[in-house]
């Protein structure tokens, strides 16, 4: 379990804080959306929540983070890499730069948690099969395309078996079909007790994925709840956020005195 | 040094290169050597600066040995792939820190090559002229050095925490996935190489050659 307790953060240098009183648990197995406008603070979240911030760039943090119960306050930042992966916007710079083949890349994070190398061998086929890139493996990481690139990042993730995962917009450069496949390995993931916090613009991804779905405006919380009920919510456009597409239709539908019911089947389709 | 990179197939491409590296060291090494180098036997004379046999003979000393570096140095580099050199000394003991430091250094400059790149296209898509003169050139790279540093610091940032997420800064040895493949004869090969240094540093020394 994840927690974070009346968080409050400045980044150095900064007059105030990016993020106020951020009270957010997450339990075991529990995929969380995040979902506000641009400079809401969500991503500044992402780095909190993995403890990269203040961890490694610094900042003030107010409030405490827990996992499993445990405060984190001090802890060297190698303990958060077992306990909280983090996936960042842009694969190009997530890849290490210094190995020669994908399947080399994501094997790196196993490796440096000393695995012995059968292990890491393992978990690396497992992660590369799980999102379908088996065929990359001999690829070089730097000619990757985009999407290509942003699903080797997550393999990487995936073959660290974190215990929690935090994704800022996991799947920014990806086609339908990577998304569908990242959708399916993140449910996957969450399926064997992975708590999962995804902060993500397409609210299409998080609807049906996520059970629950907090939205940020000016660094503060200002809805938390079942992702169904946060998602049909009218204030989403006053909060930068655009609804799904089922929503919307649904919307577009009930003006013209049609039943919205009668997408359902479409969109589950 | 020339059977190996005959076996390589880089011969051309490295002698070509080292000719490269080394000309303009050689033209001012040759000026400076031949015509200020004191001596007694004088070959010619250009003005207040006399050639001299002496001067000529050291300059030759110097560009062979300036030759023989630019060789060993462009043979590494053509025939040695850097991640699988550094991963091969992380094995051998070395800090995979340092290992990465160096990779990263290495990789550095084509990545900083390809980004001034792409930003010197977006500059000439909006009308930055980089072309013609060396006035109008220099114009041109000007714009390019603030995003270019800026951006590379930034990717820097976005690597290390990315590293750090994926217990890079864990203490204790890794289990790495592969060996470099180390035959016999290589081992051999180069402690005969690493005696035959001693030897002739010894006899360099002792002054018999």
């Amino acid at each position: 379990m994840l927690g974070l307790h009346g968080v409050g953060y400045r980044y150095a240098g900064y007059a105030g804080p990016v993020l106020h009183d951020i009270d957010l648990t997450l339990a075991d197995g529990e995929i969380v959306g995040v979902v506000g406008a641009n400079e809401s603070g969500k991503s500044t979240l992402s780095l909190v929540a993995s403890g990269l911030a203040p961890g490694s760039i610094g900042g003030g943090l107010s409030g405490t983070l827990t996992i499993d119960g445990v405060d984190m306050a001090g802890r060297p930042l190698h303990e958060f890499s077992t306990r909280v992966g983090i996936g960042f916007q842009n694969p190009a710079t997530q890849l290490s730069g210094v190995t020669g083949s994908v399947f080399e890349e994501v094997a790196l994070g196993p490796m440096n948690l000393g695995l012995p190398t059968r292990e890491t061998v393992e978990r690396t086929k497992a992660a590369l099969a799980t999102l379908g890139i088996d065929q990359l493996a001999e690829r070089e990481p730097r000619r990757l395309s985009g999407g290509q690139a942003q699903l080797v990042v997550i393999a990487s993730l995936l073959a660290m078996r974190p215990a929690h995962l935090v994704l800022d917009e996991p799947t920014a450069q990806l086609d339908p079909e990577g998304t569908r496949l990242v959708g399916e390995a993140l449910r996957g993931l969450a399926a064997t007790g992975t708590a999962l916090l995804i902060v993500e613009h397409k609210t299409d991804l998080l609807d049906g994925l996520c059970s629950r779905i907090v939205v940020l405006d000016a660094g503060r919380i200002v809805r938390d709840g079942p992702a169904d009920d946060v998602l049909a919510d009218p204030r989403l456009d006053d909060w930068g956020v655009d609804p799904p597409s089922r929503i919307r239709l649904g919307r577009a539908l009930a003006m013209r005195d049609l039943d919205p019911a009668l997408i359902a089947g479409v969109v589950g389709s | 040094m020339v059977v190996l990179a005959l076996r390589a197939g880089v011969l051309g491409q490295l002698v070509r290169v080292s000719l490269l590296l080394t000309m303009p060291i050689a033209v001012s090494v040759v000026l400076v050597s031949v015509f200020t180098r004191a001596g007694t036997t004088v070959l010619f004379a250009i003005g207040p600066f006399d050639a001299t046999v002496e001067g000529v003979d050291f300059a030759a000393q110097t560009l062979v040995r300036l030759f023989a570096i630019s060789l060993s140095i462009g043979l590494f580099l053509m025939t040695t792939d850097p991640r699988a050199f550094v991963f091969d000394l992380e094995r051998r003991g070395v800090s995979p820190r340092v290992a990465f430091v160096a990779v990263a250094t290495i990789e550095a400059v084509p990545a900083l090559v390809e980004r001034a790149g792409v930003i010197g296209e977006s500059q000439r898509a909006r009308g930055l002229d980089t072309e013609g003169s060396v006035r109008a050139r220099l114009r041109g790279v000007l714009p390019l050095i603030g995003p270019v540093i800026i951006g590379a610091l930034t990717d820097v940032e976005e690597r290390s925490l990315a590293l750090e997420s994926r217990a890079f800064s864990r203490p204790g040895r890794r289990h790495l996935l592969w060996a470099m493949p180390d035959r016999t004869w290589e081992r051999w090969l180069r402690w005969a190489l690493i005696a035959l240094l001693v030897a002739t540093a010894a006899a360099r020394i002792s002054g018999r050659i």
